[in-house]
């Protein structure tokens, strides 16, 4: 991948330069990390064992790739058939975000070569994190399978990719199983931690928080990736996708507003339950409520605002705050509201060289998706298989 | 892998989150730790910071010497924690009865937070009491860190190829081994303020002494109960909170915090198929139907197009007929006239001339 970069174009474009120079300073942060350990990279102590590389690159980057689920489901489930275009799209970043995932995991876990070690040597299935772990790579086989026709569509193996199409519907229900077991069981890490984590973010919900949530964040993605690739690789989309899009934006908008208004209940009734109403009038409480007003309540009228009024721009932006978001919410269970009884001068704040392999492997992804979008049949039909839905 | 291999596993999944032996909160069953495990007793209006259980932890553990002698008290004038190299600290704290010291280690929970959040069961409950760790199927994933409620674990940071985990065994491996009687520190306390010995007579002991002195004890056995109950436990003079020690982490167990959330687990697999299996069937169905009311509306319309062109092409051959069987009549009135008139004229030419008789016959003849 990081010889792509490079000789895609064989000449010094702006991208080139900067993700050059990006991965260079990666993979000298990776020497770095597996030659000395993770103490010199990073501010990990003993009470602070988690930093970035699990509150942004496992949480963010696995709540962020829920499109997949998302868009397969809603296309090919809730019939929303019209908008089959948009899958291939969101099933690629899914699995680049799940597969960047496990390459982010391998940085941060202590011994990464013993990862099979809770399927093949010892099993600790009291554990969440066992849950999370089977799921997660059972769900990146199932994003695989989904994604291969694409692949094989552009190397030529016809019968491989027919075959394997034909099960799209059982990969479909099988992924949306896949993802609702391990989008909650990422909250559900966080169950055993309630001395821990802020009252007001710590609620026996959490799994059901992170689950809603993650609907709302696969579609806002999609919308907001969507955004993206149309200004980068608008040359490669078929008239088909094309057409669909504006369409797919009101669908996606109206949805996700439904979503959050959802999430929004279910937190306040998780306030309600625990009876913590005293605790917004606090400094924490006016953080939560920043969170839970500009974060939640805000994109979801906008986007119903948007929606109603076919406002394309106002979506976009929408979107974009909805991302931004859930960014904040995993970051505020993960880091922020996590640990916060420490004094200040035992809290974490992250190395450079942790937002250096963070920006490293984000980059990694950007380089792959266009590797592929602009190889693969991604937002456009193979000649060969137009028919073939 | 396919989708009944799945449900099996996870099935077996959720079996075992049942019936496991280290969770035993995970199956709603009560567990008060197994008879006759051992635990030790620390009572913090005896102890007085003299850091000799530190040196009894050190020397036994074979641990490095620390960057400021044992014996130099000034190092309790800043709070301290587990590190990798101390499993055991003391830290003095200011209260209303003046300084007091508090012992730390692995409390060695009941039904240890660390265990049931281990993904590869690393840690354990032994019967003697102790929580072990094995280091030989850690993969390092730090989840018993933040799992542990009282920030015990420490991690090897430094070590790139082999970094473990650490805490107090409870000096497990040393009194297996027949080296020692009672653990390190224990055994180095001057002043009596740790007794090692079975659980429940630790319990016992801890009572008698709030009965016997409570003007001198807080009316608690801190670790009796918090957490589902450790094998370490405290007496002290003060509140705990004064001691920097957490009072509000509750009774339940590590285990209890989770088995609601894997409880739902088999559930998930075994409900969500069958309503997306519904809900395709019923969208497939409907779109089926849409199919079909198109492709019934699009043959009624050829239908009608083609009955009523039907009828417009029948009125114009009517028509056409009708015109063509008019015309024949006209034509045939017209030849009618034609030869009425001819006839007439023939019959005034042959009352004309005789000769004439022969014409008008040929031309009754082309009529």
């Amino acid at each position: 991948m990081s010889t792509e970069a490079v000789s895609n174009k064989s000449v010094f474009t702006p991208f080139n330069v900067i993700t050059g120079a990006i991965i260079a300073m990666g993979l000298i942060l990776t020497v770095m990390r597996f030659y000395n350990g993770l103490g010199t990279v990073t501010n990990l102590d003993n009470n602070n064992p988690w930093g970035i590389w699990i509150g942004f690159d496992l949480l963010v980057g696995v709540v962020l790739a829920a499109g997949g689920y998302t868009t397969s489901s809603a296309v090919l489930l809730f019939g929303m058939k019209k908008h089959r275009a948009a899958v291939r799209p969101a099933l690629l970043t899914a699995f680049l975000g799940y597969f960047f995932v496990v390459v982010a995991l391998t940085y941060d876990l202590g011994r990464p070569w013993r990862l099979p070690y809770p399927f093949v040597v010892q099993s600790g299935t009291t554990s969440m994190l066992f849950e999370v772990g089977l799921c997660v790579a059972l769900y990146l086989t199932v994003l695989f399978l989904e994604f291969s026709p694409a692949a094989l569509e552009w190397l030529g193996f016809k019968r491989l990719r027919n075959w394997i199409h034909k099960g799209t519907i059982a990969l479909t229900v099988f992924g949306v199983v896949l993802s609702t077991l391990h989008q909650s069981s990422l909250g559900a890490l966080y169950l055993i931690a309630p001395s821990k984590l802020h009252p007001l973010w710590y609620s026996t919900y959490l799994p059901t928080f992170f689950f809603i949530s993650s609907i709302a964040a696969g579609l806002s993605m999609v919308m907001f990736e969507g955004w993206i690739s149309h200004k980068a690789f608008h040359d490669h989309m078929s008239e088909e996708y094309l057409g669909q899009h504006d369409d797919l934006y009101y669908g996606f908008a109206k949805g996700a507003s439904w979503v959050l208004l959802g999430y929004f209940f279910a937190k306040v009734i998780g306030i309600a339950v625990d009876d913590e109403w005293h605790l917004l009038a606090t400094g924490w409480g006016q953080w939560f409520l920043i969170e839970l007003l500009g974060f939640v309540l805000m994109p979801c009228l906008l986007y119903a605002i948007g929606a109603r009024e076919k406002n394309l721009k106002l979506i976009r932006w929408t979107a974009l705050l909805t991302v931004a978001g859930i960014i904040l919410n995993r970051l505020n269970v993960s880091l922020i509201a996590f640990n916060y009884h420490l004094p200040a001068d035992q809290r974490y704040f992250p190395s450079w060289q942790e937002f250096g392999i963070t920006i490293f492997v984000c980059t990694l992804i950007v380089v792959t998706f266009r590797f592929i979008v602009t190889r693969m049949p991604i937002f456009h039909d193979h000649p060969d298989y137009k028919d073939h839905h | 892998m396919n989708r009944r291999k799945f449900l099996g596993l996870m099935g077996a999944a959720g079996v075992s989150a049942t019936l496991g032996k280290k969770a035993e909160a995970a199956g709603n069953v009560s567990f008060d730790g197994y008879p006759g495990s051992k635990g030790v007793l620390f009572d913090a209006t005896r102890c007085i910071g003299c850091r000799k259980c530190e040196v009894g932890c050190n020397e036994i553990n074979g641990l490095p010497a620390p960057e400021k002698p044992f014996d130099d008290l000034t190092v309790l004038d800043t709070e301290r924690r587990t590190e990798n190299e101390a499993y055991t600290v003391v830290n003095k704290y200011e209260t209303g009865k003046g300084s007091v010291f508090r012992k730390i280690q692995c409390m060695h929970c009941l039904e240890p937070a660390c265990a049931s959040a281990c993904f590869v069961s690393a840690f354990r409950k032994q019967p003697s009491g102790a929580v072990s760790y094995d280091e030989s199927v850690c993969v390092g994933c730090r989840y018993c860190m933040v799992a542990c409620p009282f920030e015990v674990p420490t991690y090897s940071y430094n070590d790139p190829i082999t970094p473990k985990v650490i805490k107090c065994h409870l000096c497990e491996p040393h009194i297996q081994s027949g080296k020692v009687e009672v653990p390190g520190c224990v055994g180095k306390c001057p002043k009596e303020a740790l007794v090692y010995g079975e659980r429940s007579e630790l319990i016992r002991i801890a009572r008698r002494r709030i009965e016997a002195h409570p003007e001198r004890y807080v009316d608690h056995i801190y670790g009796e109960r918090e957490m589902g109950g450790t094998s370490w436990l405290y007496l002290s003079g003060v509140p705990f909170g004064e001691l920097g020690m957490r009072e509000d982490l509750g009774t339940h167990s590590g285990p209890e915090l989770t088995s609601g959330a894997l409880s739902v687990v088999p559930m998930v697999p075994a409900l969500w198929p069958l309503l997306l299996a519904g809900v395709y069937g019923m969208t497939k169905r409907q779109h089926k139907i849409a199919d079909n009311e198109k492709a019934d509306a699009v043959a009624e319309a050829i239908a009608t197009t083609q009955a009523e062109a039907d009828t417009k092409l029948k009125a114009a051959m009517q028509r056409a007929q009708s015109d063509k069987e008019a015309t024949v009549k006209r034509e045939v009135e017209k030849a009618r006239q034609e030869a009425i008139r001819e006839a007439e004229e023939a019959a005034r030419a042959a009352a004309e001339g005789d000769d004439n008789a022969d014409n008008g016959e040929k031309e009754e003849e082309g009529a």
